[in-house]
């Protein structure tokens, strides 16, 4: 029995955005159910007493002055990249049909 | 046909009394790299940036001027690091023709000294797998078997160290990506402590673990490199102090007589092939010659290492992958007709499988009801697996194991199930999980294909992992 349905994979592939083929969907019922059925060996194991590490060498609240600071990176540059763009702005498609 | 280098801190100095030119070690590189096309280590080189830079180090000797520690060394980075000159990819196709409009802090450091990036290596794409078969472009091949993979993610970095294509590569480690190439392509390979190097400028994949280190043919070299790579980095506030003493490994004046070194008794069980196991022992009987104390240590829970590390890596790489929406850089599917199915079609046309699967995998493990099942239930282990880690460095000073549980296999072998794949980080994920620094060192072969032996130190300990490798690589040879 899959961990995981069809109808799971298919939502979990509209959450995260992913536009998925058939094949695709198929695979993922299989595999993922696979991957959650090897991860689950870790629900067994007493963790009484432990708290979650976050974080491994210790480090807190690293802060820095809020302030600007001129990296020298040109406008130019960081725009080459973009897919569509109109008067040095990012050019998206409409958001309602 | 492999090329041969000499150490980099020699090739530096030959480079600054003007026995060398920096272009010809430059085009050495560039040589090697044409000749050893077939083995498909590299996306892009650098040609023209390259040469301008080394013709500038040559000028300025010329003049007289001191230049850097590694002046004139060649060498080529995972196509993970933004490295201006070239596109940066990640081996994805999503990322496919995207400029780095700025320099990753590494690079930086490593350009300051004098050396010269001359192309970007193959990897999995977003340094996903262990092989290099999930790149998006190409599988890199084996520069000692080509029916064989090279190991991954930095698998195009290990080939082409093994390779001599330059005399140093950069990879990232995030579950054994440094270590688990050098030890199937041969080469050395340092993951450093967490923090110890910025990230500023490498593509993200599990920023709870990843880390940047140098590939070489030796440890002294690695260790040159590392050192000047190390520190504090406002772009990084993961980054912490270097060691007062530096981290470049010299004259060697460290006694293995005496070390503790422990055995991890859950890496040489069931799982590791007999070829392996023998490597590794011979490597234990030089130790024990040269006085080291070897004893077994037991870290019961490393068996659950794997498990933890494919519930947080995929949780975080969801989170890191999220922001290739195909709107600001990157593959964008220019046919869909609204935002939505913009977003839905640029991730879907332009991931591949493995990062698909991470994708869904880790949006699955955060999600509300699972949360706590998995996502903090690893997290809880990890802490497990950081206590034992502690426990075993309390009586000893090093461990020690196989990096991988087989030598290289062979291309397709297993990237028909994932889960397969996953089982190639089985004895390198726990020091992720823990943020220690870990060497793969060449350790001998088995049937022409190399075996890695793998050591390990408590955390900030690099200085001393280092110094043991070195001494131990002498023994090795």
């Amino acid at each position: 029995m899959s961990k995981l349905k069809k109808e799971d994979v298919l939502n979990l592939a509209e959450l995260v955005r992913l536009k998925l083929t058939d094949d695709e969907v198929e695979e993922f019922i299989a595999e993922l159910s696979a991957i959650l059925d090897y991860v689950e060996q870790l629900s067994d194991l007493d963790v009484k007493g432990l708290e979650p590490t976050n974080q491994v060498t210790g480090l807190t609240n690293v802060t820095r002055k809020d302030e600007i600071k001129d990296y020298g990176y040109s406008l130019e540059d960081l725009q080459s990249n973009l897919p569509d763009s109109k008067d040095n702005l990012i050019k998206v498609k409409r958001m309602l049909n | 046909m492999s090329t041969s280098w000499q150490p980099i801190a020699e090739i530096a100095l030959d480079v600054q009394s003007g026995k060398i030119k920096s272009v010809d070690l430059v085009k050495k590189s560039l040589k090697a790299i044409n000749d050893n096309q077939e083995y498909k280590a590299i996306i892009a080189t650098l040609e023209e940036n390259a040469l301008k830079r080394a013709a500038a180090i040559d000028d300025s000797i010329s003049k007289g001027e001191k230049v850097g520690r590694l002046s004139g060394v060649p060498f080529i980075a995972k196509d993970n690091f933004l490295v201006f000159g070239a596109d940066t990819t990640a081996a994805s196709n999503i990322l496919k023709g995207f400029k780095a409009p700025y320099q990753a802090t590494a690079i930086n450091k490593l350009e300051a000294e004098g050396a010269i990036c001359v192309a970007k290596a193959n990897l999995d794409a977003f340094a996903h797998g262990a092989s290099t078969e999930n790149s998006d472009f190409f599988t890199t091949k084996n520069p000692h078997d080509k029916t064989r993979v090279p190991g991954g993610s930095s698998g195009g970095s290990a080939a082409s160290v093994a390779l001599g294509l330059a005399p140093f590569a950069l990879g990232t480690d995030t579950g054994g990506s440094i270590r688990q190439p050098a030890s199937f392509s041969g080469c050395v390979g340092y993951k450093p402590t967490y923090g110890a190097v910025s990230r500023s400028g490498v593509i993200a994949m599990a920023s709870s673990t990843d880390v940047i280190g140098p590939m070489a043919n030796s440890v002294k070299d690695a260790s040159l490199v590392f050192d000047v790579m190390a520190g504090k980095d406002e772009l990084d506030g993961t980054t912490i102090d270097r060691s007062p003493k530096g981290y470049q490994i010299t004259d060697n004046n460290i006694e293995v007589k005496g070390l503790k070194i422990g055995i991890v008794k859950e890496y040489m069980g069931e799982g590791l092939s007999d070829n392996v196991r023998q490597v590794i022992e011979d490597a234990v009987d030089k130790l024990k010659n040269a006085g080291a104390e070897i004893s077994e240590v037991s870290l019961p829970s490393l068996p659950n290492a794997l498990a933890v590390y494919y519930i947080l890596c995929p949780a975080e790489v969801s989170s890191n992958l999220s922001r290739y929406d195909g709107q600001r850089y990157g593959y964008s599917d220019k046919s869909a007709k609204n935002l939505s199915d913009s977003y839905m079609n640029s991730r879907g046309q332009g991931f591949g499988k493995e990062a698909k699967r991470r994708i869904m995998i880790g949006t699955y493990v955060l999600s509300s009801g699972y949360y706590e099942a998995y996502y903090k239930q690893a997290q809880t282990v990890r802490t497990k697996i950081i206590n034992e880690f502690h426990q075993a460095f309390k009586n000893h000073d090093f461990l020690l194991g196989p990096v991988a549980p087989t030598t290289a296999f062979k291309i397709g072998e297993n990237s028909k199930d994932p889960l397969q794949m996953y089982l190639s980080d089985v004895m390198t994920v726990a020091a992720n999980l823990a943020g220690i620094p870990a060497i793969s060192l060449p350790a001998g072969q088995v049937d022409g294909l190399p075996v890695g032996l793998q050591l390990m130190a408590a955390q900030k300990k690099d200085r001393e992992l280092l110094e043991l490798a070195d001494k131990t690589e002498g023994l090795l040879k």
